[in-house]
């Protein structure tokens, strides 16, 4: 990396410093007022996220307690903790932290960014989509207004957008479209997992398009994409989880929490199956967030936004590097 | 062979793409809030000249070009190649009419070129930003052709025809800015 002489200043304006300020004022004010209680919970981990798409980072402590060195993972999102706190009876939270996530980085991405992650004791995900928006709406006070809110089911992006129906199309149904688009990729992309595809499509042709103008809740994903979302049976079975999309930008996903342990530990011991499978590093599954399941986890939703892209539609900018006042290149 | 992951890919990046070498001009991480990650990459084939988009997946890899720019000197033409020298080295190479193209009307001989090589072959000749070179055809007439704001068409040296102002006579030396084929002053 070469270091200019202006490589110490900020990537970011004051100006959009201070508007983040603000709009973490107001989100505060907003979970006050519904009195959801803010939280902190631990950064490191001696367990990390099983998700094969997700990388943590890890560091190590030595000293009272650990003599020997205890290798811990910089948390990829707060939820495993937060849930903890759920079932001991918090009620509903919320928490604003770093979270920190390895490989990541482009003009959406930083390895460390801001994430509002909340939790609605005895809400669905239905209504937490309603609340997200609303949150959403209100941290864009004083910016343009946005239109009512468009909920659509993934069926229905993948209907309107790549004509097709993504829960039965196999690989083959799915490339076509994917060469049809003029997406390019090495090989055969009929060879590819239909999930793959299926990102693909989502990333490429469809997430332009969501949320112009309006937030776009994008729900009932499919079931092998449920991560840590309940599954409604029916067919086809569907994950209860949404995203949320403004302008084009993914900035939330959130779920009608399981709270099913024993489900919780066949999908982490899929997930580290898969993770050997294809050559990633097994890690730690966090046990204590089994025991609170086993102990009994609230019916709730929750969902995690990244806040840096809130700020960057805010702001109008086209980079999370022009909110970030030091981005990974001049950390 | 050496190769390129996905981590690695940024704008400037020589590679092979289906058989040719090609230059990355763009490259962007792109991952749905679940699930994988991808780099779409915008890509320049450096034989074409034409570029495409391409999506790897996160991990993926693509073989290096070795493809390199050198500074070379023009020495002349021999009906069918045209030859460079490195001023250092006194080595010479020819490139052919395929690798010159529509280049060939800015050469002048003792200009520095900027010459891509692939493998050792020339790729891309690209001629100065700049060239001064002397008006061999024009219409005397100062009033000339007053339709077309006031230029008129001048055949220079090299071959090349470029706008210039009325008062450009045949025999002056003209700067010509060879990416917009456009007169820029007198020499």
């Amino acid at each position: 990396m070469s270091l200019t002489s202006d490589d110490w200043r900020p990537s970011a304006s004051l100006e959009v410093l201070k508007l983040r300020a603000r709009m973490l004022e107001r989100i505060r004010a907003f979970f006050a007022a519904r009195g959801v209680l803010e939280v902190e919970t631990p950064v490191l981990s001696s367990a990390a996220a099983t998700d094969p798409a997700l990388a943590s980072l890890t560091t190590r402590y030595t000293g009272p307690l650990f003599p020997r060195g205890q290798v811990l993972y910089p948390h990829t999102s707060p939820e495993f903790p937060m849930k903890r706190l759920l079932a001991a009876g918090a009620g509903s939270i919320y928490q604003i932290c770093k979270v920190f996530r390895d490989g990541e980085a482009g003009r959406l991405h930083n390895p460390e960014f801001t994430m509002l992650e909340w939790y609605r004791v005895g809400f669905d995900h239905f209504a937490l989509m309603d609340e997200a928006a609303a949150l959403i709406a209100e941290a864009l006070v004083g910016g343009r207004a946005l239109g009512a809110p468009e909920k659509l089911t993934y069926r229905e992006a993948f209907e309107r957008h790549c004509g097709l129906d993504p829960h039965t199309a196999d690989s083959v149904a799915l490339a076509a479209v994917v060469q049809a688009k003029a997406i390019a990729v090495r090989g055969d992309p009929a060879r590819e997992a239909a999930d793959t595809l299926r990102d693909l499509l989502l990333t490429h042709v469809i997430e332009p398009q969501l949320g112009r103008g309006r937030v776009t809740l994008l729900y009932d994903y499919p079931a092998s994409q449920a991560a840590l979302a309940r599954i409604r049976p029916g067919d086809p079975p569907v994950a209860q989880r949404f995203e949320i999309y403004l302008e084009g930008i993914e900035l939330a996903n959130g779920f009608h929490e399981l709270n099913d342990a024993t489900e919780q530990r066949a999908r982490f011991e899929r997930d580290l199956a898969k993770r050997k499978e294809r050559g990633l590093p097994a890690v730690p599954m966090d046990e204590w967030l089994l025991e609170a399941l086993a102990h009994g986890l609230p019916d709730c939703a929750g969902v995690a936004l990244g806040l840096d892209r809130l700020v960057m539609i805010a702001a109008g900018v086209a980079s999370i590097q022009e909110v970030l006042p030091f981005p990974i290149e001049r950390a | 062979m050496a190769t390129y992951n996905t981590n690695e890919f940024r704008a400037g990046l020589k590679v092979m793409l289906d058989g040719d070498p090609a230059a990355i001009v763009e490259n962007e991480f792109v991952k749905p809030g679940k699930g994988q990650a991808f780099s779409r990459v915008r890509i320049r084939n450096l034989k074409t000249g034409r570029t495409i988009e391409r999506t790897f997946k996160s991990g993926e890899t693509i073989e290096a070009a070795d493809v390199a720019d050198v500074e070379l000197q023009y020495l002349y033409n021999d009906g069918e190649f045209w030859h460079f020298m490195n001023p250092e080295s006194y080595e010479q190479l020819a490139a052919d009419k395929a690798t010159v193209g529509d280049n060939a009307k800015w050469l002048k001989e003792q200009d520095v070129c900027i010459i891509t090589l692939w493998n050792g072959v020339p790729l891309v000749v690209e001629p100065p930003n700049t060239v001064t070179l002397k008006v061999v055809e024009t219409d005397p007439g100062v009033r000339g052709d007053t339709s077309g704001g006031g230029g008129k068409p001048a055949t220079l040296e090299t071959g090349a025809v470029v706008r210039v102002p009325l008062f450009i006579q045949i025999g002056e030396t003209i700067k010509v800015n060879t990416r917009t084929g456009e007169y820029v002053s007198r020499a």
